[in-house]
């Protein structure tokens, strides 16, 4: 038989064509029936834990459909009476010991758990034991956990081992002890979690959320003496529709304008603005290592979980960290130490807010090294696309029937490159642009650099300017960019410029954006952002005419000392962390 | 790091995650109990998280994470013991203890664990203290057991076995 031998099966008395190498599972989705799923993780290897996935295969019974692999001649019965009833005990048995408390939990209505114990019509508590008393560990900047939530899936675990390759949180201890944890069962934040939050977007409860900063942002806004500035990352306006039941990618950017500005925001503020200040810093910077010797190839920065990584796992390539803020802390640093004196505003008045696709720009808003010489932080508090969603429902404001607004000046301009950092790739396209300009003094002739684009994990391209070859790599995932890390300690040497997300996909899909988003939600946001670039004049953010005139009027030229003092950070090791 | 540790860790050169196992006995042999720093170590020696290590680690009975009293205190709750009612004695020496099984007390005097058989059934319920065996232990008893440990230890007394 051929491995790609197609073949037809039976799913509830309907043929159904079937792949040699599918398992159960795959069948059933692609003939249309929905079998439900806790553990499963889509292009992971199966692991079977929960369960749920039971189908009646004839002769043989309920097979769990996620790792069974189909065969010729099967019947399968996906809502036989034993199948269902086996559903609901399941069920039932992850409610013993959960705590009930779905009114007050943070993901009432949007809960994995919820949804099946409605589904299946579990009405009583069937089974009584003991509540888990694993208390909450609220320890890290970023992210909550609550074991007594925790069904033991197991997503978590294995998204942060295979997917992120930090495998900070595992399971410890066992039978009806069993708790997902990070070693020696201390807090994540001693821990090597680097915050990305994958484990709050797999999360089928509550378990895992994001650490909120609404009640600090409300109170600001409250607050008569403080004036609240906010900016939004390039990954938000492309991802808020879908919290709105808009389609995936559906760019909301004017609307939002205005419901931040109905929310009581002063001054509305745009990432892509500070992403082009970026570009022109880390552009500059890469001429200058190419060009001055410095260590190559050079890492982006900008993506605060990827610079965790380096500092605990890869110190020795630290040096190859750019030096460059990311956009919004340059953001933070040019509101509260730039626009805040020409505002005649004392710095401590001003309460400064981003909104970000993101759960680690928590924690990097929190770096000692993120504020001024009086610890004054550059950026007071990160909102997260669903804390946002949230807050706009709390002020019972319709997103759709917002008057599109523009954003405030003078950090409202951007070019398109500066919006595309919010996808895989778009980093290195926005510097790419820049550093051509910079070393040959032309543009591109081709703006578009097909190579570094779309969702692959990793890619690679060499790219010319004038007569320096470069060699680029764009890597999203961080357990690519461990593979792609030690191959460099292994002495790989024909790169130069290296683009690192967190996150797979870039921003776009960060552990800050829409819960249970649909399949292919990320790809309609990525090609948001590149339809954003394909239909606006300015593509380049040398072009950015606000950037220039705070070069002219403030920070000097790029890398000057200025821009030293306010947008550029440096990096330490973090030995110990486990 | 305890050189004890590296020397352990020396015995294993290139050794690859199936030797988890029988390096963390090892350790613990040596030491008593499994440090934060040597599951650290291990994990660097093995190029495996942290978070792996002691995971494994935890699931297993036999490890423990916090180090070896005066007294290693053992609680036999094998089949025997149970039918004479050796729950009751392990809750008795907890309470007297103020430790759970697996845990040390703050002095340093006691540690104790649960274990399967003693291979003493014919004393059932036995408990073994510093490798003194005491037998048809009742919950009434446990307390002026280790008292007298605790007596012994103030006059300087040696360490049993």
């Amino acid at each position: 038989m051929s491995p790609n031998e197609t073949f037809l099966v039976q799913v509830n008395g309907r043929p159904a064509e079937a792949r040699r190498g599918e398992t159960l599972l795959d069948v059933c989705r692609h003939a249309g029936v929905d079998v439900p799923t806790l553990c499963h993780m889509p292009g992971l290897a199966p692991s079977g834990a929960c369960r749920i996935c039971v189908v009646d295969v004839r002769g043989r019974g309920l097979v769990p459909s996620c790792s069974c692999p189909v065969e010729p001649g099967m019947s399968v019965e996906t809502n036989s009476q034993s199948a269902t009833r086996a559903r609901k005990t399941i069920v039932e048995l992850l409610l013993a010991n959960h705590p009930d408390d779905c009114l007050y939990c943070v993901r009432h209505g949007e809960c994995e758990l919820q949804d099946l114990a409605q589904r299946y019509g579990v009405r009583e508590r069937r089974y009584v034991t003991a509540k888990n008393d694993d208390h909450v560990d609220v320890s890290s900047p970023s992210l909550v956990r609550d074991p007594a939530k925790c069904i033991l899936c197991g997503k978590c675990v294995r998204v942060c081992e295979e997917v992120m390759g930090v495998a900070a949180i595992d399971f410890i201890r066992r039978g009806s002890h069993t708790l997902v944890a990070p070693a020696f069962n201390r807090g994540l934040n001693v821990s090597t979690c680097i915050n990305c939050g994958q484990c709050v977007m797999v999360c089928p409860t509550g378990a895992l959320r994001e650490k909120s900063h609404l009640k600090e942002v409300q109170s600001a806004l409250d607050d008569p003496a403080i004036t609240v500035v906010v900016q939004h990352a390039p990954a938000v306006s492309v991802s808020l529709a879908e919290e709105f039941g808009l389609e995936p990618g559906a760019d909301v950017e004017a609307l939002m304008v205005t419901a931040l500005r109905r929310l009581g925001f002063a001054r509305v503020f745009d990432t892509s603005f500070a992403a082009d200040l970026t570009i022109m810093e880390e552009a500059s910077e890469l001429v200058s290592r190419l060009k001055g010797g410095g260590r190559l190839p050079m890492f982006t920065s900008c993506s605060p979980g990827w610079v965790k990584f380096v500092e605990q796992s890869y110190p020795d390539l630290m040096p190859n960290l750019s030096t460059c803020k990311s956009p919004q802390q340059m953001m933070g640093a040019v509101v509260k130490r730039v626009w805040a004196a020409r505002e005649g505003l004392d710095p401590r008045q001003v309460f400064s807010v981003a909104i970000m696709p993101c759960t680690a720009k928590k924690f990097e808003a929190r770096r000692p090294e993120m504020g001024d010489a009086h610890d004054v932080p550059d950026v007071d508090a990160v909102l997260t696309t669903r804390e946002l969603a949230r807050l706009i429902r709390l002020h019972g404001l319709d997103l759709a029937r917002m008057t599109p607004g523009a954003p405030d000046q003078p950090f409202g301009e951007r070019s398109t490159a500066g919006k595309m950092f919010g996808g895989t790739g778009g980093v290195m396209e926005a510097a790419l642009r820049t550093a051509h300009w910079l070393v040959t003094g032309r543009e591109m002739y081709h703006l578009t650099i097909g190579a570094v684009r779309g969702l692959d994990g990793i890619k690679e391209a060499r790219i010319k300017l004038d007569d320096v070859e470069l060699g680029v790599a764009v890597v999203s995932g961080l357990g690519r960019a461990r593979r792609l890390l030690e191959e460099i300690r292994a002495g790989r040497d024909d790169l130069h410029f290296i683009e690192v997300m967190t996150c797979p996909g870039g921003c776009v899909g960060g552990g800050g954006q829409p819960l249970r988003a649909e399949a292919g939600a990320v790809r309609g946001r990525l090609e948001s952002l590149y339809r954003i670039d394909r239909s606006e004049p300015v593509r380049l953010s040398h072009r950015n005419r606000q950037v220039q005139e705070l070069y002219d009027e403030v920070l000097g030229e790029p890398l000057g000392a200025r821009s030293h003092e306010l947008l550029h950070t440096g990096y330490h090791g973090r030995d110990g962390a486990a | 790091m305890s050189p004890l540790v590296v020397d352990i860790l020396e015995r294993f050169p290139g050794a690859r995650r199936d030797s988890l196992i029988p390096i963390l006995q090892a350790v613990q042999e040596q030491e008593g109990f499994l440090s934060q720093e040597s599951v650290l170590a291990i994990g660097r020696h093995l190029d495996l998280p942290a978070s792996k290590v002691y995971g494994v680690a935890t699931f297993y009975n036999q490890f423990r994470f916090t180090p070896i009293g005066r007294f290693h205190v053992q609680v036999c709750r094998g089949t025997a013991c149970h039918v004479k009612g050796s729950a009751n004695v392990l809750d008795a020496v907890e309470r007297d203890l103020g430790v759970k099984a697996g845990g040390t007390t703050r002095d340093g005097l006691f540690s104790l664990e649960v274990v399967a058989c003693i291979g003493a059934c014919g004393l059932a319920p036995v408990i073994a203290v510093g490798g003194d065996f005491h037998a048809g232990v009742a919950p009434r008893d446990v307390p002026g057991i280790f008292a007298s440990y605790r007596e012994r230890a103030k006059e300087g007394g040696s360490d049993a076995a």
